[in-house]
């Protein structure tokens, strides 16, 4: 049986979309026309079956990851086990919180390794993975709800920056999250490294045992959950300035470790209106730029 | 005790799993995959972003009968029921993990025609609210709030109705981010046919819900007034002749007196003596006769006769017989006056009865409607062609016609493409929000294909319309209303 997956353009007929069950992508290539069609053509066929090889070891990706064996055999769950094994000795993680950027960076480098391109990103629903030829840059939108996205800054990546992932995690997407944030956002070197950043620092947002956070256990919304029982959050009620900032602060504790460790670039993290940043020098925010109307939105990535 | 064995058994029954993928996710009642596009609805596997196709049937022009008309008769009484292609859940681009809009094309009389199907998100845009009532709700540009938030304001009146304007760019995008959010959700409810809850300013509390009744202060309004207090003699006087001596019509607006009315004076219907209050406009017809409120004929008035001033001695006499009733018959109230010319509060007679209840009957069913305003921007004329303009154009040249969730709609003249469409005709669920914030609603636009290329389609992405129906739901398009809609 081949089940191909939907392909099709966005409205402004540059963006490629791709989407297979859970995974939506957005892709967009820039380079000399042949490339771009050749780096197109290769992320299709790359993705296409991508879903059945996850499937197929699906059982043991919701399993914990083991610090040190790794009994994944598909490259993208390798990849998965890689970008959180790091975490797993000191949280529970399992290879599915980094998902969604480790499928973004393998199609990406589907498209890189078959055609010369100038930039390049795949967008797997806010995990992002970058290309950047030499002098290239991106300019990043910031989002602290990812069911309500609208803008609350900027980040700019330049090709001599390290940072070739972004990843945005909390408590609105689809997955679950341990912690209360609105959302962490977090550059790393890949794409897979910052979606488990950010699981990992999203969970450290927290005000353990705090009465107006309202937390049930994950499988009671979805059972094959690869959270389990352990309780997700589910609603938090309004926060004093204080327990927002001491929130906040137990996060960004957790990016700093992350930080001196290598592991991360930098972050930022997003409670209640309140913003945290941890070594992003360009984020830029401001309240004004929340109105942003959907055309400027579409253009962010083209800075 | 609960026995656990049994209460885990049921919850595993409850839940379904899904094949849509490979990822085969187990799905709890009311809840989605992980994927957010297929949910369990009461036990059913269902679709949550369908793209949904109308059928447009028959109740739409009666039935079609087709006199032999494409070779023999095959022995149906009905047409092939025609099929249209609305936008709701074609997706727009923003945000960005939703479908791509599609590009329909169906044949329709031979033509080859094209449907550019995509959702819509206008920041530009509101809801003109018709509530019939003539209570009042507050005075002409006071602010409508929900929530404490200003979302719109008082209109100027319509006939027998209190219209709101609510939404609009400023509320949306202009104020602090509360009102807008708030001015979004009241907007997207009331197009959606959910109630809303606004209070005036210096007004009322009313309860808006497109094709029920308003609610006006916690009470349910039920007749919209035939006509205007002066009106309401006009229609009635003769039925009136010889059962009474005077009749006065409550009203907040213009305040009708028999006696002294021309239609009254034509059938020679003699003075009475009777002093109204309020300020005479012509003879017979009175403004201000008291303070506009919830009472009667949206007075503020609860006793009747706080409207009249003592009876003229000079030209009153005795046992006069005086009907008082508002412009909706909802009060009504019998006089006879008494020897010191005092009017005494006495049964009605059954012929005033029935000329009450005929003012009642008269009275069309009270209803709130809301109609839906939006104006298509560039951008969204863009998915549809690459010169966007041209679609303008062809609108209003009528080359293309414009369709909201199927439901038609009206073109505003002049420039751009601002369209009003009855919200109640559309279908269930069709309007959604994005967090600019604005509205997203349906709009197809209609043309023959060849019209398209000319005006710079994007040909490459139309899609015949059999391509659709594997992800597809099949919805009837809502009748009409008349009628309001009862509360359950």
């Amino acid at each position: 049986m081949t089940r191909l997956p939907q392909i099709g353009w966005l409205a402004d007929g540059r963006r490629l979309h791709l989407q297979d069950g859970p995974i939506d992508l957005i892709v967009e290539a820039h380079g000399a026309n042949a490339d771009v069609q050749v780096a197109y053509e290769a992320a299709v066929r790359r993705f296409t079956g991508l879903l059945d090889e996850l499937c197929a070891e699906l059982d043991e990706l919701r399993q914990p990851a083991c610090p040190q064996i790794c009994k994944l055999q598909g490259v993208v769950a390798r990849r998965m086990h890689a970008a959180v094994a790091p975490f797993s000795s000191a949280h529970f993680i399992t290879p599915m919180a980094a998902v969604a950027g480790s499928v973004a960076e393998e199609i990406l480098g589907a498209m890189v390794q078959t055609a010369n391109l100038s930039r390049a990103y795949v967008n797997n629903g806010g995990d992002i993975a970058l290309h950047l030829a030499p002098n290239g840059r991106f300019t990043v939108g910031l989002v602290d709800r990812p069911d309500r996205p609208s803008l609350i800054g900027k980040a700019c990546i330049e090709s001599r920056d390290p940072s070739r992932g972004i990843a945005t995690s909390g408590r609105h997407g689809r997955s679950f999250s341990l912690g209360i944030a609105d959302a962490v956002t977090v550059l790393a070197a890949t794409a897979s490294r910052a979606d488990a950043a950010a699981t990992i620092i999203a969970n450290a947002v927290d005000l353990p045992a705090h009465s107006a956070i309202v937390r049930m256990p994950a499988n009671e919304f979805q059972p094959d959950s690869d959270l389990g029982h352990r309780l997700v959050t589910r609603d938090v009620g309004l926060l004093s300035q204080t327990e927002v900032m001491s929130a906040l602060e137990s996060g960004s504790g957790c990016a700093r470790e992350l930080l001196a460790a290598g592991l991360i670039e930098g972050a930022s993290l997003h409670l209640q209106g309140e913003t945290l940043t941890v070594a992003l020098k360009q984020v830029a925010s401001s309240d004004a730029q929340r109105l942003v109307l959907p055309e400027r939105a579409q253009h962010l990535m083209d800075a | 005790m609960i026995d656990e064995t049994t209460s885990t058994a049921a919850s595993q029954a409850d839940k379904i799993r899904c094949d849509a993928c490979p990822v085969m996710c187990y799905i709890k009642p009311g809840a989605a995959g992980a994927c957010d596009r297929y949910a369990n609805y009461n036990g059913e596997l269902v679709r949550v972003d369908p793209h949904v196709v109308l059928e447009r049937t028959v109740s739409h022009g009666g039935r079609l009968v087709p006199f032999q008309a494409g070779g023999d008769w095959d022995g149906k009484i009905v047409h092939e029921p025609g099929v249209f292609v609305t936008a709701i859940g074609a997706g727009t681009t923003y945000p960005d993990y939703k479908p791509a809009p599609f590009i329909v094309s169906s044949e329709v009389d031979g033509v080859d025609m094209v449907t550019v199907v995509t959702e819509g998100i206008f920041s530009y845009c509101g809801v003109k609210v018709k509530i019939d009532t003539d209570r009042y709700l507050g005075p002409e540009a006071a602010t409508v709030r929900v929530e404490g938030e200003a979302i719109g304001h008082v209109t100027t009146g319509e006939y027998g109705s209190q219209m709101l304007s609510l939404g609009g760019v400023h509320h949306l995008t202009g104020g602090s981010k509360k009102e807008g959010r708030v001015t979004c959700d009241a907007l997207m409810d009331l197009s959606n046919g959910k109630p809303v809850e606004m209070t005036i300013d210096g007004g009322a509390t009313v309860v808006v819900q497109a094709g029920y009744p308003p609610i006006v202060n916690g009470v349910a309004e039920e007749r919209m007034r035939v006509g205007c207090g002066s009106a309401t003699i006009g229609m009635f006087a003769k039925q009136w002749q010889g059962k009474v001596d005077e009749v006065v019509v409550v009203d907040d607006h213009i305040t009708g007196v028999l006696s002294e009315h021309q239609a009254g004076k034509l059938l020679d219907i003699p003075d009475t003596g009777i002093k109204m209050k309020g300020r005479r406009s012509t003879p017979g017809r009175y403004f201000q006769v008291a303070e506009p409120g919830t009472g009667w004929g949206g007075t503020n008035i609860s006793d009747p006769l706080s409207i009249l001033g003592p009876f003229n001695p000079k030209e009153a006499r005795p046992g006069t017989r005086m009907l008082m009733v508002s412009t909706t018959g909802e009060h009504a109230a019998y006089f006879e006056l008494d020897e010191s010319l005092k009017p005494v509060e006495k049964p009605m007679p059954s012929a005033l009865q029935l000329s009450v209840e005929r003012i009642q009957e008269n009275c069309e069913p009270a209803l709130c409607t809301v109609l839906f305003m939006g104006g298509a921007g560039g951008s969204l004329r863009a998915g549809v062609t690459d010169n966007p303009v041209r679609l303008t154009r062809s609108v209003k040249d009528a080359l293309t016609s414009v369709t909201c969730g199927g439901a038609p709609v009206y073109v505003w003249p002049g420039g751009g493409i601002t369209f009003m469409v009855d919200v109640t005709r559309v279908p269930e669920g069709a309007f959604g929000y994005v967090p600019t914030p604005a509205l997203v609603a349906p709009i197809e636009f209609t043309l023959k294909l060849s019209d398209y290329a000319a005006l710079g389609g994007h040909m490459d992405y139309v899609l015949p319309l059999a391509s659709l129906k594997d992800n597809t739901e099949v919805r009837q398009l809502p009748p009409q209303l008349t009628e309001p809609r009862s509360r359950a």
